[in-house]
C-alpha cells in the first residue's frame, strides 16, 4: 500500500498545536510507518512554493491549524484545500476562532493601533505601521492583509472533519490518526473526539443540585477536592462543552474553560452556557441576582472564549 | 433615516403576554406595528440564543414579555428568565449591541394598555438607534 501524503499547517495559532501532534509520543513512529510528511513549515523545509507545484488531491490528509486573521492564512487554506484530498480542521483555532479568534471584539485598526502605537512600553516615534508594500532600493517587500475578522477554517473553505481542543488532548489525535490509518472515516463534517456528551460526563467530581450565591474567580478559593467546581462558585464550563477530553482541568483543580467546543447539536456555545450559568443562580430579586452577577467579571470574554468567529453573534459591532 | 421601519422580535408567554397583545388589539389600542410576535409557553422557554439567533437573521430590537413576578403558570419560568436576561444583558454591549434594542419585562393578561406602552417604546428607541447590522465588512472572501 502506498503511504498516506501527509500535510501540517499552522495559520493564526501559537503553536500548541504543534506540540499536541508530537504528545502522541512512540506512535508517531507507527504514523511514520504509514504516512510520509510532505509538508510542515514547523519541522520541515518545504516551501509554499512547493506546495503550489504539487498536483491537485495528491496530498491525502492535510491537518490545519490555527485560524484565518490575514490574507496568507487564508491563501494557504485554499491552496492546502486544493492539493488535500481530505481537509482537518485541527484544533480550537480552526474549528471556532479560538484564542486569535477574540481580536473579533476590536478591528484592524484598533488592535494595530493599540500594538504599534499607543502601548506604554512602545517607543514608535515614526510612527510605523506595517503596510502590505513597501519600496527599498532592492525591490518592492510585501506582508500580508490583516484582516478585521477572524475567521474559522470552515468559514474559508471546505472542511472534511473538526478535532477540537486547545490544543487537542493526546488521545483525541491519536483516535483522528487511527482513523485515518484505517481508512475507516466517519461520515464528512463529524467533530471526531471520544464520545461524552459534556465535559462533566468525564469529570469525577460529586455532582448535586446546582445553587449559586456567588461567583469566584480561581485564584479566590481554594476549591474542595471533591466536588463539582461550579457548585463552589467556579466558572466551570464543564456542563456546556463537549466532553472526550477526559476532563484533565477539573482533575488539576482549574475549572473548564470550554475548549471542546459546543456539545453536540449546540450552535452558539457561549449563550448556551450563559443560559446554564444564569438558570443556577439562587435569587429572585433583581438586586440580589445583580450582586452575583458582578462575579462575572467578562462574561462576553468568558463565554466565548474560543468561540467568537463561530457564534451567531460572530464579532463586536464596532461604530465608525 | 427617514425611512426605516424597525423590525422588532417578541416573544411572548402564552398565559400573560400573548393575552395582554390579544387584549391590546381586542380594545383597539393603537400601537406600533413593528413587532413580529412569537408565542412561547413561558417566558423561562427564551433561551439567550433565540435572542442572538433574532439579530444574527436581522431584527433591530428584540422583546420578551412574561407573566409578572409571582404569576408564572410555571411558578418559576420567569425568574429563570429575569437571571438570564439580566446576564444577556450584561454581556451584549462587549458585542456593540446597544441596550435600548433588548428589553425583558412583564405584560399581564389584563395589561393591554401596557403592552402597547412597551412595544411603542421600544419601536422608537429603536428607530433613532437605526438599523443593526452584524457583519461587518470582512475581507476573507
Ligand atoms: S407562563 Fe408567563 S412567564 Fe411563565
Amino acid at each position: 500500500m502506498p503511504k498516506l501524503q501527509v500535510a501540517l499547517y499552522w495559520a493564526a495559532s501559537c503553536g500548541g498545536c504543534e506540540i499536541a501532534t508530537l504528545a502522541i509520543g512512540d506512535k508517531i513512529l507507527k504514523l511514520a510507518e504509514v504516512a510520509d510528511i510532505v509538508f510542515w513549515p514547523v519541522a520541515i523545509d518545504a516551501k509554499y512554493a512547493d506546495v503550489e507545484k504539487m498536483t491537485d488531491k495528491s496530498i491525502d490528509v492535510c491537518l490545519f491549524n490555527g485560524a484565518i486573521r490575514n490574507s496568507e492564512n487564508e491563501h494557504l487554506a485554499k491552496l492546502l484545500r486544493q492539493k488535500s484530498k481530505i481537509m482537518i480542521a485541527y484544533g480550537s483555532c480552526a474549528v471556532e476562532g479560538c484564542i486569535p479568534g477574540l481580536a473579533n471584539f476590536f478591528n484592524a485598526s484598533m488592535i494595530l493601533d493599540n500594538t504599534y502605537l499607543d502601548t506604554a512600553s512602545t517607543d514608535n516615534a515614526g510612527k510605523t505601521i506595517p503596510q502590505t508594500k513597501v519600496s527599498i532600493p532592492e525591490g518592492e517587500l510585501d506582508l500580508p492583509e490583516f484582516y478585521n475578522t477572524v475567521k474559522t477554517l470552515a468559514q474559508t473553505v471546505d472542511v472534511d472533519y473538526f478535532i477540537p481542543g486547545c490544543p487537542p488532548e493526546e488521545r483525541t489525535t491519536w483516535l483522528a490518526l487511527e482513523a485515518l490509518i484505517s481508512g475507516k472515516l466517519p461520515p464528512k463534517g463529524t467533530v471526531i473526539a471520544h464520545p461524552a456528551q459534556a465535559v462533566c460526563n468525564d469529570c469525577p467530581r460529586v455532582k448535586h443540585e446546582k445553587k449559586i450565591k456567588a461567583f469566584h474567580r480561581p485564584y479566590e478559593i481554594i476549591p474542595e477536592p471533591d466536588k463539582c467546581l461550579l457548585e463552589q462558585g467556579l466558572l466551570c464550563y464543564g456542563v456546556a462543552t463537549r466532553g472526550g477530553c477526559g476532563a484533565p482541568c477539573p482533575q488539576a483543580n482549574m475549572p473548564c474553560t470550554g475548549c471542546y467546543g459546543p456539545v453536540e447539536g449546540v450552535r452558539d456555545q457561549g449563550s448556551h452556557f450563559l443560559t446554564a450559568l444564569a438558570s443556577i443562580i439562587d435569587a429572585t430579586e433583581p438586586e440580589e441576582i445583580e450582586k452575583i452577577l458582578d462575579g462575572i467579571v467578562d462574561p462576553a470574554g468568558t463565554f466565548y472564549r474560543y468561540s467568537l468567529p463561530d457564534a451567531m453573534i460572530n464579532r463586536a459591532r464596532i461604530k465608525p | 433615516m427617514t425611512d426605516f421601519e424597525p423590525k422588532i422580535v417578541a416573544f411572548l408567554c402564552n398565559w400573560c403576554s400573548y393575552r395582554g397583545a390579544d387584549l391590546a388589539g381586542t380594545s383597539r389600542i393603537k400601537c406600533a406595528p413593528n413587532v413580529r410576535p412569537i408565542r412561547v409557553m413561558c417566558s423561562g422557554r427564551v433561551e439567550p440564543a433565540f435572542i442572538l439567533r433574532a439579530f444574527e437573521l436581522g431584527a433591530d430590537g428584540v422583546l420578551v414579555l412574561g407573566c409578572h413576578p409571582g404569576d408564572c403558570h410555571y411558578a418559576e419560568g420567569n425568574y429563570k428568565a429575569l437571571r438570564r436576561m439580566m446576564l444577556l444583558k450584561k454581556m451584549l454591549p462587549q458585542l456593540g449591541i446597544e441596550e435600548d434594542r433588548f428589553r425583558l419585562d412583564w405584560v399581564s393578561a389584563s395589561e393591554g394598555d401596557k403592552f402597547a406602552t412597551v412595544v411603542n417604546d421600544i419601536t422608537e428607541k429603536v428607530r433613532a438607534l437605526g438599523p443593526f447590522k452584524t457583519k461587518e465588512e470582512t475581507k476573507v472572501a
